[in-house]
Protein backbone atom coordinates (compact mmCIF):
# COMPACT_ATOMS: atom_id res chain seq x y z
CA UNK A 1 0.00 0.00 0.00
CA UNK A 2 1.59 3.22 -1.08
CA UNK A 3 1.21 6.07 1.58
CA UNK A 4 1.21 9.70 0.40
CA UNK A 5 1.13 12.91 1.89
CA UNK A 6 1.11 16.57 0.98
CA UNK A 7 0.53 19.08 4.23
CA UNK A 8 0.70 22.79 4.00
CA UNK A 9 0.05 24.81 7.42
CA UNK A 10 1.36 27.80 8.82
CA UNK A 11 2.98 27.43 11.78
CA UNK A 12 3.74 30.32 14.31
CA UNK A 13 7.30 30.97 12.81
CA UNK A 14 7.21 29.38 9.56
CA UNK A 15 5.28 27.72 6.81
CA UNK A 16 4.71 23.52 6.90
CA UNK A 17 5.12 22.90 3.05
CA UNK A 18 5.92 19.51 2.71
CA UNK A 19 5.48 16.10 0.51
CA UNK A 20 6.39 13.07 0.51
CA UNK A 21 5.24 8.88 -0.11
CA UNK A 22 6.51 5.59 0.91
CA UNK A 23 5.35 2.44 -0.31
CA UNK A 24 5.93 0.01 3.24
CA UNK A 25 8.71 -0.70 5.71
CA UNK A 26 9.73 2.16 7.81
CA UNK A 27 10.38 6.18 6.81
CA UNK A 28 12.09 8.53 9.62
CA UNK A 29 11.35 12.25 9.55
CA UNK A 30 14.39 13.56 10.71
CA UNK A 31 14.54 16.80 11.96
CA UNK A 32 15.48 19.63 15.09
CA UNK A 33 13.35 20.41 17.86
CA UNK A 34 10.67 22.47 16.68
CA UNK A 35 11.20 21.83 13.14
CA UNK A 36 7.33 20.83 13.33
CA UNK A 37 7.75 17.08 13.12
CA UNK A 38 5.16 16.48 15.19
CA UNK A 39 2.73 18.24 13.67
CA UNK A 40 3.44 16.78 10.62
CA UNK A 41 2.42 13.54 12.31
CA UNK A 42 -0.80 15.29 14.27
CA UNK A 43 -1.57 16.22 10.58
CA UNK A 44 -1.95 12.57 9.63
CA UNK A 45 -3.53 11.25 12.50
CA UNK A 46 -6.19 14.06 11.98
CA UNK A 47 -5.50 15.82 14.95
CA UNK A 48 -4.59 18.82 13.69
CA UNK A 49 -6.34 20.10 10.10
CA UNK A 50 -4.02 21.17 7.65
CA UNK A 51 -4.39 24.51 5.71
CA UNK A 52 -4.14 22.47 2.31
CA UNK A 53 -3.25 19.58 1.23
CA UNK A 54 -3.76 15.69 0.40
CA UNK A 55 -3.41 12.75 2.48
CA UNK A 56 -4.22 8.92 1.17
CA UNK A 57 -3.63 5.63 2.26
CA UNK A 58 -3.57 3.23 -1.28
CA UNK A 59 -7.01 4.20 -2.61
CA UNK A 60 -8.56 6.01 0.46
CA UNK A 61 -8.28 9.64 1.00
CA UNK A 62 -8.56 10.98 4.87
CA UNK A 63 -7.52 14.30 3.46
CA UNK A 64 -7.85 16.52 0.88
CA UNK A 65 -8.57 20.13 1.33
CA UNK A 66 -9.90 20.66 -2.72
CA UNK A 67 -12.40 18.15 -2.21
CA UNK A 68 -13.36 18.49 1.21
CA UNK A 69 -12.80 15.24 2.57
CA UNK A 70 -11.96 15.16 6.09
CA UNK A 71 -11.83 12.29 7.71
CA UNK A 72 -11.67 12.28 11.62
CA UNK A 73 -9.17 10.88 13.50
CA UNK A 74 -10.96 8.29 15.22
CA UNK A 75 -11.91 6.66 11.91
CA UNK A 76 -8.65 6.98 10.48
CA UNK A 77 -7.34 3.54 11.68
CA UNK A 78 -3.74 5.21 12.65
CA UNK A 79 -1.26 3.87 15.53
CA UNK A 80 -0.21 6.78 17.39
CA UNK A 81 2.38 6.34 20.12
CA UNK A 82 3.49 9.50 21.41
CA UNK A 83 6.12 11.46 23.25
CA UNK A 84 5.21 10.95 26.55
CA UNK A 85 3.16 8.00 25.78
CA UNK A 86 0.03 8.71 27.07
CA UNK A 87 -0.90 6.13 28.83
CA UNK A 88 -4.68 6.71 30.57
CA UNK A 89 -3.79 6.81 34.35
CA UNK A 90 -7.04 5.77 35.29
CA UNK A 91 -6.65 2.36 33.72
CA UNK A 92 -4.83 -0.71 34.17
CA UNK A 93 -1.88 -1.30 31.36
CA UNK A 94 -4.50 -4.23 29.87
CA UNK A 95 -7.74 -1.73 29.91
CA UNK A 96 -4.93 0.64 27.89
CA UNK A 97 -4.05 -1.74 25.71
CA UNK A 98 -7.59 -3.24 24.73
CA UNK A 99 -9.42 0.51 25.09
CA UNK A 100 -9.12 0.72 20.90
CA UNK A 101 -10.32 -2.77 20.47
CA UNK A 102 -13.65 -2.03 22.57
CA UNK A 103 -14.38 0.58 20.30
CA UNK A 104 -14.14 -1.77 16.93
CA UNK A 105 -17.29 -2.28 15.53
CA UNK A 106 -16.69 -6.09 15.00
CA UNK A 107 -16.36 -5.62 18.97
CA UNK A 108 -20.00 -6.63 19.30
CA UNK A 109 -19.83 -9.60 17.81
CA UNK A 110 -19.18 -12.46 20.69
CA UNK A 111 -16.71 -14.51 18.24
CA UNK A 112 -14.90 -11.60 17.14
CA UNK A 113 -14.02 -10.06 20.07
CA UNK A 114 -12.49 -13.46 21.64
CA UNK A 115 -10.22 -12.97 18.72
CA UNK A 116 -9.21 -9.36 19.30
CA UNK A 117 -8.66 -9.99 22.24
CA UNK A 118 -6.98 -12.78 22.16
CA UNK A 119 -4.76 -10.85 19.72
CA UNK A 120 -4.34 -8.18 22.51
CA UNK A 121 -3.21 -10.95 25.02
CA UNK A 122 -0.56 -12.52 21.94
CA UNK A 123 0.44 -8.34 21.80
CA UNK A 124 0.97 -8.51 25.28
CA UNK A 125 3.12 -11.56 25.27
CA UNK A 126 5.15 -10.49 22.19
CA UNK A 127 6.32 -7.28 24.06
CA UNK A 128 6.96 -8.71 27.43
CA UNK A 129 4.74 -7.05 29.38
CA UNK A 130 1.57 -9.79 30.21
CA UNK A 131 2.98 -9.57 33.81
CA UNK A 132 2.36 -6.13 34.14
CA UNK A 133 -1.85 -6.01 33.01
CA UNK A 134 -3.06 -5.82 36.27
CA UNK A 135 -0.82 -2.50 36.88
CA UNK A 136 -1.51 1.18 36.56
CA UNK A 137 1.07 3.24 34.36
CA UNK A 138 2.26 5.18 37.25
CA UNK A 139 3.61 1.54 38.74
CA UNK A 140 5.88 0.63 36.18
CA UNK A 141 9.33 1.35 34.47
CA UNK A 142 9.66 4.37 31.64
CA UNK A 143 10.90 1.26 29.43
CA UNK A 144 7.47 -1.05 29.88
CA UNK A 145 5.54 2.78 29.40
CA UNK A 146 6.88 2.51 26.23
CA UNK A 147 6.25 -1.19 25.07
CA UNK A 148 2.80 -0.88 26.48
CA UNK A 149 1.90 2.34 24.66
CA UNK A 150 3.35 0.37 21.32
CA UNK A 151 1.26 -2.29 21.87
CA UNK A 152 -1.53 0.05 22.21
CA UNK A 153 -0.89 1.79 18.84
CA UNK A 154 -0.33 -1.89 17.16
CA UNK A 155 -3.54 -3.89 18.67
CA UNK A 156 -6.35 -2.22 16.78
CA UNK A 157 -4.32 -3.62 13.69
CA UNK A 158 -3.52 0.08 12.33
CA UNK A 159 -3.08 0.64 8.45
CA UNK A 160 -0.20 2.83 9.54
CA UNK A 161 1.87 3.76 12.55
CA UNK A 162 3.05 6.92 13.55
CA UNK A 163 5.80 6.72 16.08
CA UNK A 164 6.83 10.07 17.93
CA UNK A 165 10.50 10.51 19.31
CA UNK A 166 9.73 6.64 21.09
CA UNK A 167 13.16 6.85 22.72
CA UNK A 168 13.31 9.82 23.82
CA UNK A 169 12.03 9.92 26.64
CA UNK A 170 14.29 6.85 28.53
CA UNK A 171 17.75 6.57 29.67
CA UNK A 172 20.84 4.82 27.88
CA UNK A 173 20.85 1.52 29.69
CA UNK A 174 16.91 1.30 28.41
CA UNK A 175 16.96 2.37 24.80
CA UNK A 176 19.71 -0.06 24.02
CA UNK A 177 16.99 -2.70 25.18
CA UNK A 178 14.31 -1.21 23.77
CA UNK A 179 16.83 -0.49 20.07
CA UNK A 180 16.85 -4.88 20.10
CA UNK A 181 13.05 -5.40 20.68
CA UNK A 182 12.31 -2.83 17.89
CA UNK A 183 14.20 -3.67 15.57
CA UNK A 184 12.32 -7.67 15.96
CA UNK A 185 9.01 -5.60 16.29
CA UNK A 186 9.88 -4.33 12.83
CA UNK A 187 10.16 -7.87 11.48
CA UNK A 188 7.56 -9.03 13.67
CA UNK A 189 4.50 -6.84 13.07
CA UNK A 190 5.33 -5.38 9.25
CA UNK A 191 3.02 -1.93 9.38
CA UNK A 192 3.80 0.88 7.69
CA UNK A 193 5.31 3.21 10.15
CA UNK A 194 6.15 6.94 10.02
CA UNK A 195 9.37 7.31 12.93
CA UNK A 196 9.83 10.41 14.60
CA UNK A 197 13.17 11.45 15.33
CA UNK A 198 16.31 13.86 15.98
CA UNK A 199 18.83 12.00 16.12
CA UNK A 200 20.70 10.40 12.85
CA UNK A 201 21.61 7.10 14.60
CA UNK A 202 18.05 5.56 15.03
CA UNK A 203 16.82 6.45 11.58
CA UNK A 204 20.27 5.20 10.55
CA UNK A 205 19.46 1.95 12.27
CA UNK A 206 15.81 1.43 11.65
CA UNK A 207 14.50 3.42 8.70
CA UNK A 208 14.14 2.14 5.14
CA UNK A 209 13.62 5.26 3.63
CA UNK A 210 14.44 9.02 5.51
CA UNK A 211 13.41 12.53 4.88
CA UNK A 212 14.89 15.60 6.79
CA UNK A 213 13.32 18.56 7.58
CA UNK A 214 14.13 22.58 7.60
CA UNK A 215 12.73 25.59 7.49
CA UNK A 216 9.50 23.98 7.23
CA UNK A 217 10.40 21.98 3.87
CA UNK A 218 12.04 18.83 2.77
CA UNK A 219 16.01 18.84 2.41
CA UNK B 1 -34.37 20.31 66.23
CA UNK B 2 -34.63 17.35 63.96
CA UNK B 3 -36.72 18.82 61.42
CA UNK B 4 -34.66 22.11 60.19
CA UNK B 5 -31.81 19.37 59.97
CA UNK B 6 -33.22 16.73 57.73
CA UNK B 7 -34.80 19.79 55.71
CA UNK B 8 -31.49 21.48 55.29
CA UNK B 9 -29.79 17.48 54.51
CA UNK B 10 -32.32 17.42 52.05
CA UNK B 11 -32.56 20.94 50.35
CA UNK B 12 -28.41 20.92 50.14
CA UNK B 13 -28.20 17.09 48.39
CA UNK B 14 -30.89 17.59 46.21
CA UNK B 15 -29.20 21.64 45.37
CA UNK B 16 -25.73 19.76 45.06
CA UNK B 17 -27.01 16.98 42.59
CA UNK B 18 -28.42 19.90 40.21
CA UNK B 19 -25.33 22.12 40.55
CA UNK B 20 -22.49 19.15 40.23
CA UNK B 21 -24.82 18.28 36.74
CA UNK B 22 -24.64 22.05 35.65
CA UNK B 23 -21.24 22.56 37.07
CA UNK B 24 -19.70 19.56 35.18
CA UNK B 25 -21.83 20.24 31.67
CA UNK B 26 -20.77 24.56 31.62
CA UNK B 27 -17.34 23.41 33.42
CA UNK B 28 -16.59 21.08 29.79
CA UNK B 29 -18.40 22.95 27.19
CA UNK B 30 -16.97 26.43 27.98
CA UNK B 31 -13.40 25.52 28.65
CA UNK B 32 -13.09 22.44 26.04
CA UNK B 33 -15.03 23.65 23.44
CA UNK B 34 -15.22 26.28 21.32
CA UNK B 35 -17.95 28.65 22.67
CA UNK B 36 -18.88 31.79 21.62
CA UNK B 37 -19.26 34.56 24.07
CA UNK B 38 -17.42 32.52 26.70
CA UNK B 39 -16.56 35.11 29.05
CA UNK B 40 -20.22 36.46 29.27
CA UNK B 41 -21.49 33.11 30.33
CA UNK B 42 -18.84 32.46 32.83
CA UNK B 43 -19.20 35.67 34.43
CA UNK B 44 -23.23 34.76 34.79
CA UNK B 45 -22.07 31.31 36.55
CA UNK B 46 -19.79 32.95 38.75
CA UNK B 47 -21.85 36.04 39.85
CA UNK B 48 -23.77 34.61 42.77
CA UNK B 49 -20.27 34.24 44.12
CA UNK B 50 -19.97 37.63 44.01
CA UNK B 51 -23.41 38.69 44.64
CA UNK B 52 -24.70 39.64 48.43
CA UNK B 53 -27.09 36.84 49.34
CA UNK B 54 -30.30 39.29 49.50
CA UNK B 55 -29.17 40.06 45.98
CA UNK B 56 -29.63 37.24 44.06
CA UNK B 57 -32.35 36.36 46.55
CA UNK B 58 -34.22 38.93 45.48
CA UNK B 59 -33.46 38.16 41.78
CA UNK B 60 -34.85 35.03 42.56
CA UNK B 61 -37.91 36.32 43.94
CA UNK B 62 -38.35 38.32 41.00
CA UNK B 63 -38.05 35.31 38.29
CA UNK B 64 -40.40 32.53 40.58
CA UNK B 65 -42.83 35.29 42.47
CA UNK B 66 -46.19 34.93 41.34
CA UNK B 67 -46.09 37.77 38.49
CA UNK B 68 -42.15 36.64 37.61
CA UNK B 69 -41.40 35.63 34.54
CA UNK B 70 -41.57 31.83 35.41
CA UNK B 71 -43.31 31.94 39.00
CA UNK B 72 -46.26 33.02 36.44
CA UNK B 73 -45.42 30.91 33.83
CA UNK B 74 -46.05 27.93 36.56
CA UNK B 75 -48.50 29.11 38.39
CA UNK B 76 -50.93 30.20 35.62
CA UNK B 77 -50.62 27.00 33.87
CA UNK B 78 -49.82 24.37 36.44
CA UNK B 79 -51.05 25.77 39.61
CA UNK B 80 -47.44 25.06 40.71
CA UNK B 81 -45.92 27.91 43.36
CA UNK B 82 -42.27 28.22 43.87
CA UNK B 83 -41.27 30.47 46.81
CA UNK B 84 -41.95 29.86 49.78
CA UNK B 85 -42.15 26.34 49.48
CA UNK B 86 -38.39 24.36 50.19
CA UNK B 87 -38.24 23.73 46.18
CA UNK B 88 -37.78 27.76 46.23
CA UNK B 89 -34.61 26.91 48.86
CA UNK B 90 -33.14 24.40 46.19
CA UNK B 91 -33.03 26.59 43.75
CA UNK B 92 -31.52 29.31 46.04
CA UNK B 93 -29.11 26.73 47.16
CA UNK B 94 -28.05 25.22 43.88
CA UNK B 95 -27.77 29.08 42.48
CA UNK B 96 -25.09 30.13 45.00
CA UNK B 97 -23.23 26.51 45.26
CA UNK B 98 -23.31 26.29 41.23
CA UNK B 99 -20.07 28.44 41.08
CA UNK B 100 -17.66 26.46 43.69
CA UNK B 101 -18.52 23.47 41.58
CA UNK B 102 -17.87 25.31 38.45
CA UNK B 103 -14.77 26.65 39.20
CA UNK B 104 -13.67 23.48 40.99
CA UNK B 105 -14.19 21.39 37.69
CA UNK B 106 -13.35 23.96 35.45
CA UNK B 107 -9.52 23.85 37.23
CA UNK B 108 -9.75 20.31 36.93
CA UNK B 109 -10.39 19.77 33.39
CA UNK B 110 -8.41 22.47 32.17
CA UNK B 111 -5.16 20.95 34.12
CA UNK B 112 -6.02 17.89 31.56
CA UNK B 113 -3.31 17.48 29.56
CA UNK B 114 -5.13 17.47 26.15
CA UNK B 115 -2.82 14.27 24.57
CA UNK B 116 -5.15 11.78 27.04
CA UNK B 117 -7.93 12.80 24.41
CA UNK B 118 -5.53 13.15 21.42
CA UNK B 119 -4.87 9.35 22.31
CA UNK B 120 -8.02 8.30 23.09
CA UNK B 121 -9.11 9.76 19.26
CA UNK B 122 -6.73 8.23 17.24
CA UNK B 123 -8.12 4.90 19.21
CA UNK B 124 -11.23 5.54 17.68
CA UNK B 125 -13.75 7.21 20.85
CA UNK B 126 -16.61 8.94 20.20
CA UNK B 127 -16.19 12.35 21.78
CA UNK B 128 -18.65 11.25 24.33
CA UNK B 129 -16.64 7.86 25.05
CA UNK B 130 -13.68 10.46 25.27
CA UNK B 131 -15.71 12.37 28.10
CA UNK B 132 -16.98 9.15 30.06
CA UNK B 133 -13.67 6.65 29.67
CA UNK B 134 -10.96 9.46 29.95
CA UNK B 135 -11.48 13.10 30.75
CA UNK B 136 -14.10 12.64 33.52
CA UNK B 137 -12.29 9.69 35.65
CA UNK B 138 -9.01 11.95 35.34
CA UNK B 139 -10.52 14.92 36.41
CA UNK B 140 -12.51 12.83 39.18
CA UNK B 141 -10.75 14.22 42.47
CA UNK B 142 -11.59 18.24 40.83
CA UNK B 143 -14.71 17.34 40.69
CA UNK B 144 -15.22 15.53 44.08
CA UNK B 145 -14.06 18.84 45.80
CA UNK B 146 -16.50 20.82 44.17
CA UNK B 147 -18.97 18.44 45.19
CA UNK B 148 -17.95 18.64 48.73
CA UNK B 149 -17.66 22.20 48.46
CA UNK B 150 -20.90 22.81 47.24
CA UNK B 151 -22.59 20.38 49.43
CA UNK B 152 -20.96 22.75 52.46
CA UNK B 153 -22.66 25.71 50.69
CA UNK B 154 -26.11 24.82 49.90
CA UNK B 155 -26.30 23.72 53.51
CA UNK B 156 -25.10 26.48 55.29
CA UNK B 157 -27.10 28.98 52.74
CA UNK B 158 -28.99 31.53 54.36
CA UNK B 159 -29.90 35.22 52.84
CA UNK B 160 -31.12 33.66 49.43
CA UNK B 161 -33.18 30.71 51.15
CA UNK B 162 -34.63 33.40 53.79
CA UNK B 163 -35.76 35.55 50.59
CA UNK B 164 -37.79 32.95 48.37
CA UNK B 165 -38.22 30.60 50.94
CA UNK B 166 -38.99 32.15 54.29
CA UNK B 167 -38.98 30.72 57.08
CA UNK B 168 -41.83 28.19 57.75
CA UNK B 169 -40.67 25.58 60.25
CA UNK B 170 -41.56 21.79 59.32
CA UNK B 171 -41.17 23.55 55.69
CA UNK B 172 -39.06 25.81 54.54
CA UNK B 173 -37.13 26.71 57.91
CA UNK B 174 -33.55 25.08 57.33
CA UNK B 175 -30.96 25.20 60.11
CA UNK B 176 -29.01 28.82 59.35
CA UNK B 177 -32.55 30.07 59.06
CA UNK B 178 -34.16 28.13 62.67
CA UNK B 179 -30.14 29.40 64.11
CA UNK B 180 -30.99 33.29 63.40
CA UNK B 181 -34.59 32.77 64.28
CA UNK B 182 -33.51 31.00 67.90
CA UNK B 183 -31.03 33.66 68.30
CA UNK B 184 -33.72 36.26 67.47
CA UNK B 185 -36.32 35.07 69.62
CA UNK B 186 -33.85 34.21 73.25
CA UNK B 187 -33.83 30.12 72.62
CA UNK B 188 -30.22 30.69 73.06
CA UNK B 189 -29.98 27.00 74.11
CA UNK B 190 -31.72 26.02 70.62
CA UNK B 191 -29.33 28.53 69.01
CA UNK B 192 -26.29 26.81 70.52
CA UNK B 193 -27.04 23.10 69.40
CA UNK B 194 -27.84 23.86 66.03
CA UNK B 195 -24.25 25.98 65.88
CA UNK B 196 -22.60 23.34 67.20
CA UNK B 197 -24.03 20.65 65.08
CA UNK B 198 -23.40 22.87 61.81
CA UNK B 199 -19.49 23.64 62.81
CA UNK B 200 -19.05 20.47 63.39
CA UNK B 201 -20.29 19.14 59.92
CA UNK B 202 -18.57 21.78 58.03
CA UNK B 203 -15.36 20.53 59.97
CA UNK B 204 -15.53 17.03 59.43
CA UNK B 205 -16.86 17.35 55.50
CA UNK B 206 -13.40 19.57 55.08
CA UNK B 207 -11.10 17.69 57.26
CA UNK B 208 -12.59 14.45 54.96
CA UNK B 209 -11.98 15.97 51.86
CA UNK B 210 -8.28 17.07 52.56
CA UNK B 211 -7.49 13.83 53.73
CA UNK B 212 -9.00 11.73 50.96
CA UNK B 213 -7.13 13.86 48.36
CA UNK B 214 -3.77 14.02 50.01
CA UNK B 215 -4.10 9.63 50.27
CA UNK B 216 -5.28 9.70 46.54
CA UNK B 217 -2.03 11.65 45.83
CA UNK B 218 -3.73 12.37 42.87
CA UNK B 219 -0.23 14.43 40.74
CA UNK B 220 1.74 10.60 41.35
CA UNK B 221 -1.07 8.95 39.43
CA UNK B 222 -0.51 10.45 36.54
CA UNK B 223 0.63 8.22 33.75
Amino acid sequence: MSIYFKISKKLDHFDLDLEFGFDQGVLAIQGESGAGKTTVLNCIAGLTRPDEGRIAFGERVVFDSEAGIDVPARLRNIGYLFQNYALFPNMTVRQNIIYGIRNKPEYGDKAKREELLRYADEVMETFGIAHLKKKHPNRISGGEKQRVALSRAIVTQPSLLLLDEPFSALDHQTKENIYEQFAEFKKIFRIPTILITHDPAESEMFADSRILIKDGGII
Amino acid sequence: MLSPILLSLKIATIATVFSFVLGVFFAYILNRKRIPGKSFWETLLILPMVLPPSVTGYLLLIAFGKRGFIGGFLLENFEIQIVFTWVAAVIASCIVSLPLMYQNAKSAFISLDPVYEQAARTLGSSEWKIFRTVIFPLAWPGVISGIVLSFARAIGEFGATLMVAGNIPGKTQTIPTAIYFAVESGKTELANRLVLIMTIFSFVLIFGLNAWLKKRNYIGRQG
